[in-house]
């Protein structure tokens, strides 16, 4: 578009609001693209993960080796050491068939639900800044903050049962909601990038937590271990299934989220607005819904989601703070908010598709032999293959608009 | 040369742009190809111009056949087209732009010197009145026109495809382009106009071509009257005027005095305009685009930080409040844009009815939506605005122009009214959709409704207007009566004041010295830089 076209309409443009949601044509398409897309990048980065498997296997090296001669046994070393690795990766992730009790052989499925319990978490808090058009890179430093403010109440305050788990599933919250907050208002008062403001933020939680558990009122009496306290009894998740699984009921709140999630965006007027200012920021505007009160409101409650996943976490996993709390359940959290395109119900269960991953590849490892970080690999092709149509298209688009910038398609399809 | 179109169909999947059209375009003669928005003349322009390839059918150069592979093809062909958006470079001068992609070199330098001396014939023969040498960007709209059809002829161009060429022009170069394109019939140029003016088409035309949903369905002489025209267009009889009785003016509800609006560079985009609405009548903004009546619209509802004077509705200020304040003070607004302003894209039909009501009681109930009422509500607004949709729960950005600012209008009108404020009500809307909503926005104003509207389109302000205020670089020119005629009004819009036009003046230059619209970069219409054009307006 050269700047003469746009001349004419360009005085009324100069003023618009100055903080605009950052949702172009192909990043929109990416978060927001159909389900049955999501199902298939799956299935195509299964069947690629299955295949990297196969050529890094040893016997099927050496079966390479005399291919020519007999094909079928290096087809078959490639079927067995793929089918063998997945079978692993599902043992340890939906159901052991080998377990004695039925304890033992539905803990691994425990297992998946408690390692997705922050992804969910942390994936419905970028999921919801994506709604409002911002990309929420935060979620591993309000995810931190959370964890450090609920881990504090936790072990240096004296509580009653149920007040004392209610005091910390609250500092944790408001905890990422602070985190998200100061992004939120940067972002409404200077304009300034959400992308670029939450990856700083992520450093210095970072930074910040490491530096909190070098003070004595975070430390073990008497150590210098960067671990603080173990968390009181009494501020801590109830076992959801007893006490020879690790599940607890962080989960739950997980599952309250998502529907609270599902609530908020399509039938609350707050979500209505939220929706509104992602789709077209100056529709909202001037239907009278506040932008920059958006980014704000948006952004606290992306935080304190992330914030409940740092609560799953201390008060629920680990049981106290450490520099490595947060593991990156952060960042992975935007990949699962990206699979399940930020639906609350898709990031639901592209948490426990990823919680699965985690689970599993452990398994897969010491039993197979596979290198888990195949695991990390079929998770990035999930992602590529999600974020490529679009791109595609849009390069497509691109190509077709700059030789002809008929709007006639367009045209032609809403005559 | 002679141009022919042989049963030429396009489909984009399912869906068929162009169906069986056959076309010619004698040597010499301006063939007008008349349709609403959304009819396939884009398609089929981009068809000849090789953007597309025809699904079907075949297109002939002097009687063989030739195919397209792009528009470089087409231009060696001696196709050349005006586009409506310009593809001219801002920074470049007039000879960069015209020499751009077909640059003639000496010894690996560039020779601009051959490109300067044949704009200068061309501009000398056709009475272009263009300078080589001038940056584009200072260049006012209808120059920078002339410089894409210079572009076209300096490549030999014998067909000329000319996409709406009047949307953005005032109506005086208007009148200038139709005069250029007279004289390049005369040498022998055809030129193919596409258009939905129906006053324009019947002026300057040979042949008129009518196509409906991608179909011809007609062809015809332009002493076809207006109405004939409209018909075959939109299919069934319209009516162009819009009956409504003489206004009732009751006592003044909207009072603007004073009201400046600056923009983020400094430049007073609004300079002191004042004037009044009253209840049960309709005032007409009318103006080239960008001389103000936007930056009105959306200071009146609180849209623009920088904006100061006084904008008083019913004795209430509005200006300083913020846009939800000025919306439930029962200001109605119609943006001029309505896919970047008016509605959410992805949204429902039932949700964009709704966009600015969600908060009102009748829809929502604490933090929740009432979605019964909101699908009720829809239901309704679909049924009396005729919107064509297949559901209530289909995303807006899948209907027609016209259906889309039709949810629009509806939503604006579902509620009680102070003062309605409409920018461009029915642009890019089908002929049928404009008869019914300027019926609406009548309806509005015998309701005893204050109804300001802002329209570039002059016989739309015709059509509504109880009394016409007519802006020029940010200022009102003067406020005059409906049957003011279009050459007064077209004087105005070049910024003559009511009075120097009435008082028979001769100059019509910048009557206020002030400055700011030739400082302004983004003016669209700096004073003019071309003295010869200023000229000739006497």
């Amino acid at each position: 578009m050269s700047a003469t076209d746009a001349a004419p309409a360009a005085p009324g443009r100069q003023a618009a609001p100055p903080p605009t949601a950052t949702t172009p044509g192909a990043a929109r398409r990416t978060w927001t693209g159909s389900a049955l897309q999501s199902v298939l990048a799956i299935v195509a980065a299964l069947v690629l993960g299955g295949l990297l498997i196969a050529l890094t296997d040893d016997r099927v090296v050496e079966t390479a080796g005399y291919f020519f001669a007999r094909p079928g046994d290096m087809v078959s070393a490639m079927w067995a050491a793929a089918s063998s690795a997945y079978e692993a990766m599902f043992y340890g992730a939906v159901y052991n068939p080998n377990g004695n009790t039925l304890g033992q052989r539905v803990y691994p499925l425990t297992e998946t639900l408690t390692v997705a319990t922050p992804l969910i978490l942390a994936g419905l808090g970028v999921a919801v800044a994506f709604q409002a058009g911002l990309f929420n890179i935060g979620a591993q430093g309000q995810l931190l903050i959370g964890a450090a403010l609920a881990a504090y109440v936790g072990f240096a305050w004296e509580l009653p049962v149920g007040v004392h788990l209610l005091a910390v599933i609250v500092a944790g919250a408001l905890g990422g909601a602070l985190w998200g907050a100061v992004v939120g208002l940067l972002k409404a008062r200077t304009g300034a990038h959400e992308v670029i403001l939450t990856i700083m933020l992520n450093y210095i939680a970072l930074n910040l937590v490491a530096y909190l558990l070098t003070r004595p009122a975070f430390l073990r009496p008497g150590s210098s271990n960067p671990v603080s306290p173990q968390l009181a009894e009494t501020a801590m998740f109830p076992k959801l299934l007893g006490e020879q699984f690790r599940l607890h009921w962080g989960f739950a709140l997980a599952v309250l989220a998502t529907v609270f999630v599902a609530w908020l965006l399509q039938r609350s007027t707050v979500g209505f607005e939220l929706r509104a200012v992602g789709a077209n920021p100056r529709a909202a505007r001037t239907a009278g819904i506040s932008v920059t009160r958006g980014f704000v409101v948006v952004m606290v409650l992306a935080g304190a989601l992330a914030g409940l996943a740092g609560v799953a976490q201390v008060a629920g996993t680990e049981r106290a703070l450490t520099a490595g709390v947060a593991a990156s359940f952060g960042f992975d959290a935007i990949t699962v908010a990206l699979l399940g395109r930020s639906k609350p119900w898709g990031t639901f269960f592209a948490g426990l598709l990823y919680g699965a991953f985690r689970a599993g590849g452990v398994t897969m490892q010491s039993m197979t032999g596979t290198n888990i970080d195949i695991v990390l690999v079929v998770q990035s092709l999930i992602v590529l293959f999600i974020a490529l149509p679009p791109l595609l298209r849009t390069g497509r688009d691109r190509a077709r608009s700059r030789r002809g910038r008929g709007s006639a398609a367009t045209e032609g399809v809403r005559a | 040369m002679r141009l022919e179109l042989q049963s030429i169909t396009k489909r984009f999947g399912s869906f068929t742009a162009n169906e069986d059209i056959d076309l010619v375009v004698e040597p010499g003669q301006i063939h007008c190809l008349l349709g609403e928005n959304g009819a396939g003349k884009s398609t089929l322009m981009n068809v000849l111009y090789g953007l597309y390839r025809p699904t079907e059918g075949r297109i002939l150069v002097d009687g063989s056949e030739v195919s397209f592979k792009g528009p470089g093809d087409a231009m060696a062909a001696g196709i050349g087209m005006v586009h409506q958006h310009f593809m001219l470079v801002p920074v470049f001068t007039v000879a960069e732009n015209v020499a751009l992609g077909a640059e003639s070199t000496r010894g690996g330098a560039l020779d601009l010197e051959t490109t300067r001396r044949r704009i200068r014939e061309i501009s000398h023969r056709y009475g272009f009145h263009v300078d080589p040498d001038a940056v584009v960007e200072d260049l006012p709209v209808g120059v920078q026109q002339r410089v894409e059809i210079i572009k076209a002829l300096v490549r030999e161009a014998e067909v000329l495809i000319l996409d709406e060429p009047t949307a953005v022009l005032t109506p005086k170069e208007t009148d200038e382009l139709l005069r250029i394109m007279r004289e390049l019939r005369e040498s022998g140029k055809s030129i193919l106009f596409i258009s939905h003016k129906l006053r324009e088409v019947k002026e300057v035309s040979d042949v008129i071509t009518v196509i409906r949903r991608g179909r011809v369905v007609g062809q015809t002489s332009p002493e076809a009257s207006t109405s004939e025209l409209a018909a075959l267009m939109v299919g069934r009889d319209v009516s162009l005027t819009v009956a409504k009785d003489e206004a009732e003016p009751g006592e003044c509800a909207l009072d603007v005095s004073g009201l400046t609006v600056v923009g983020d560079n400094g430049v007073k985009l609004l300079d002191d305009v004042s004037f009044q609405v009253a209840r049960g009548e309709i005032l007409a903004v009318a103006g080239v685009q960008g001389n103000g009546q936007t930056e009105l619209a959306e200071a009146i509802l609180g849209l623009r930080e920088r904006a100061t004077g006084s904008v008083r509705l019913a004795g209430k200020e509005l200006l300083g409040r913020s846009v939800r304040q000025v919306l439930d003070a029962g200001v109605g607004f119609v943006p001029e844009d309505r896919s970047t302003d008016g509605l959410v894209g992805p949204f429902t039909v039932s949700e964009n009815l709704v966009l600015d009501l969600y908060g009102d009681d009748r829809f929502s109930r604490g933090p929740s939506l009432r979605r019964g009422e909101i699908a009720a509500n829809a239901r309704r607004a679909v049924e009396q605005f005729d919107v064509r949709t297949p559901s209530i729960d289909a995303p807006v950005q899948t209907l027609s122009g016209g259906n889309q600012q039709k949810v629009v209008i509806a939503r604006e009108l579902s509620r009680p009214l102070e003062l309605l404020v409409a920018s461009q009500p029915t642009r890019g809307v089908d002929v049928g959709s404009i008869e019914f909503i300027h019926e609406q926005i009548v309806a509005e104003r015998d309701k005893g409704v204050p109804v300001l509207i802002v329209s570039t389109e002059l016989d739309e302000v015709y059509a509504l207007a109880d009394r016409i205020a007519v802006f020029f670089h940010g200022r009102i020119m003067g406020v005059v009566g409906p049957g003011t005629p279009r050459d007064v009004l077209g004087q105005m819009m070049a910024g003559a004041t009511a009075e120097e036009v009435l008082g028979g003046a001769q100059r019509h230059g910048h009557p206020h010295g002030t400055g700011h619209g030739a400082t302004d970069p983004q003016d669209p219409n700096p004073q003019d830089p071309n003295p010869q054009d200023t000229k000739e307006q006497a």
